[in-house]
């Protein structure tokens, strides 16, 4: 008989905020081009007899994160220090939140294959990052470690969750969700290739009905959603495999090798977590007034959820939606083509499809979107009527990204659709003669041989032609032939 | 208040300190009288007074993010052991961060 078990998982995100100053000092926080050691000062290099001040925007962003995900914003908070020796850490200690966070109590809704998890937010706290440290073999030959200080006090978030995944599937859909909203709500670039946002794992596998323990393995160095997936699928195994003969969990810190596929332990003494957390002496608590947490609520923009629900509403197809809010500024697009007159269900779905394609191909991909959002708007109304074939709307679109033209005067310039039989008919007809192959094919029983077929007609016609008037054709002549 | 070698010795790892017996036996001592001045404090009635964490009447202290001036590079490197490319260089330390 084989044991049925239940996995749980729960994340901890850090999350590089969008500050133009560090956390406790003014050096710059756009270190990420800056040669070594640039952006450091006497604060953030950990120098005796230095004071720190908080920087407000970094408060801020953390409280609109926690707004965002439906955090309770307590009205007083406190930074400490957790103390730990490792060369990234200047002071020998980290400035950071213990007991008494920014934000708490909060929930996230995830959706994996139609089905919502809430997954609870236990904390959202601030700290400033470390140094980075590279492993290299120096000049000289022999084995050193290399410190940059300038990441070193950059404002770094924390989001907390509680244990509330079941599946790695679950997880990287956390993992986007969250990205996309930290994107949507300003406070992040949440980049995982530039270290903006990363992910550690908390996962324990028990036996199905036996209560769940405190024991638990913490995943790290998992660099993109894949590798999270992939790492937990692993520690699923692994755990499981480590049951089924009856050998106990290990409370360890493992690290994810990419390239092997495996977690490994590492191996820390134990005194590793004695952090000796004691409030900050070097900065007064923090009372976040009803009115500032009121006003940053007021401000925060309508959440991807809200806007999702809305278009859904509307009659835009759930998976398109789903798609679109992963990126705001194309959504608030689409929400002014729809403002402009354009159905919901028609411009959500041709934007994540045909728009975004055509917006795709710009080579300048960091500006704002060039076309007006009621020249989408009436090209649509185009395509509605008639006036304009599926196909050729692309072609059109393509126009209006390369000259700036209106839609109205595109279309009018490329002359009407055809739909005069005769000329269709003698189109259709060249067609079936210069492709036996795909005749021989649709008298095979082969659907897609009618699609080839069409597409060469729309070829030859530069998508003027009406698709279905098209399609009902090919079939006639190729019946007639029979 | 007293404490144990084993004590004196955690927090002597904790601290990087490699202490000799001698100083691990004295610091013992030291240690447990400091501890026991802290003693001193269950004294006192505290029922009437909620915990805090801060001893100076401040609150709110903070700056408006604005970027200023940073250290010039070989300034920043002024102190370190040793440098590499424009890096403090120390010895090798297993990653594990
Ligand atoms: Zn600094």
């Amino acid at each position: 008989m084989t044991t049925a078990y239940r996995t749980v998982i729960g994340l901890e995100t850090h999350v590089q905020l969008r500050t133009r100053s560090k956390m406790f000092c003014g050096c710059a926080a756009d270190y990420a081009n800056a040669r070594p050691n640039t952006h450091v000062c006497p604060v953030c290099l950990g120098m005796p007899g230095v004071l720190p001040v908080i920087n407000r925007e970094a408060v801020d962003h953390t409280i609109r994160t926690g707004l965002a995900l439906n955090c309770e914003i307590p009205e007083y908070a406190k930074f400490d220090r957790k103390n730990y020796a490792y060369p990234d850490l200047m002071k020998w200690y980290q400035i950071s939140q213990y007991d008494l966070p920014l934000c708490v109590n909060g929930h996230f809704d995830v959706e994996v294959n139609g089905a919502t998890t809430r997954v609870g937010i236990t904390r959202v706290h601030l700290e400033e990052d470390t140094a980075r440290l590279t492993h290299v073999t120096a000049a000289d030959g022999a084995p050193a470690s290399l410190i940059d200080v300038n990441r070193s006090g950059a404002p770094l978030m924390e989001i907390v969750s509680e244990p509330d995944i079941q599946t790695p599937a679950e997880a990287m859909a956390y993992g986007e969700k969250l990205r996309a909203l930290l994107r949507w709500i300003g406070v992040s670039t949440a980049n995982m290739e530039d270290g903006a946002l990363r992910i550690d794992a908390n996962i324990s596998v028990w036996p199905e009905g036996e209560p769940v323990g405190d024991v638990k393995v913490e995943v790290k160095n998992m660099n993109s959603f894949r590798s999270l997936g992939r790492a937990l699928a692993f520690e699923i195994e692994r755990q499981t495999a480590r049951r089924e003969r009856g050998q106990p969990i290990e409370q360890e810190t493992r690290g994810w090798d990419e390239s092997a596929g495996v977690t490994r332990s590492q191996r820390t003494k134990e005194y590793a977590h004695d952090y000796r957390y004691f409030p900050e002496p070097d900065l007064p608590p923090l009372h976040v007034t009803r009115q500032r947490v009121d006003a940053l609520r007021a401000a925060l923009p309508r959440l991807p959820d809200q806007v999702a629900a809305d278009l859904i509403n509307q009659g835009a197809p759930e998976a398109d939606v789903a798609e679109l809010v992963q990126d705001r500024p194309l959504t608030d697009y689409t929400l002014a083509v729809i403002e402009a007159g354009a159905s919901a269900g028609e411009a959500v779905t041709w934007i994540v499809h045909e728009f975004r394609r055509a917006l795709n191909a710009q080579t300048n991909k960091s500006a704002a979107i060039p076309i007006p959002p009621a020249e989408v708007a009436s090209l649509l109304a185009l395509r509605a009527k008639g006036s304009v074939s599926s196909t050729m709307a692309g072609e059109v679109l393509d126009e209006m990204f390369a000259t700036g033209k209106s839609a109205s005067t595109i279309v009018e310039a490329r002359g009407p659709q055809i739909s005069g039989q005769d000329e269709l008919l003698a189109i259709a007809r060249q067609v079936i003669q210069e492709n036996p192959q795909a005749v021989q094919d649709y008298r095979d029983g082969k659907g897609r041989a009618i699609q080839y077929l069409m597409g060469q007609v729309m070829r030859i016609t530069r998508g003027k032609a009406n698709p279905s008037a098209v399609s009902t054709l090919i079939r006639t002549q190729l019946d007639a032939m029979e | 208040m007293s404490i144990d070698r084993s004590q004196v010795d955690h927090a002597a790892e904790l601290a990087r300190l490699e202490l000799s017996d001698d100083e691990r036996e004295r610091l013992r001592g030291e240690l447990g009288q400091i501890l026991q001045a802290f003693e001193a404090l269950n004294t006192l009635d505290t029922e009437h007074i909620s915990p805090t964490a801060q001893v100076i009447p401040l609150g709110n202290v903070e700056r408006d993010d604005v970027a200023a001036g940073s250290l010039p590079q070989d300034a920043v490197l002024d102190n370190a052991p040793r440098v590499e490319d424009g890096q403090i260089r120390v010895p090798p330390v297993l990653d594990e961060s």
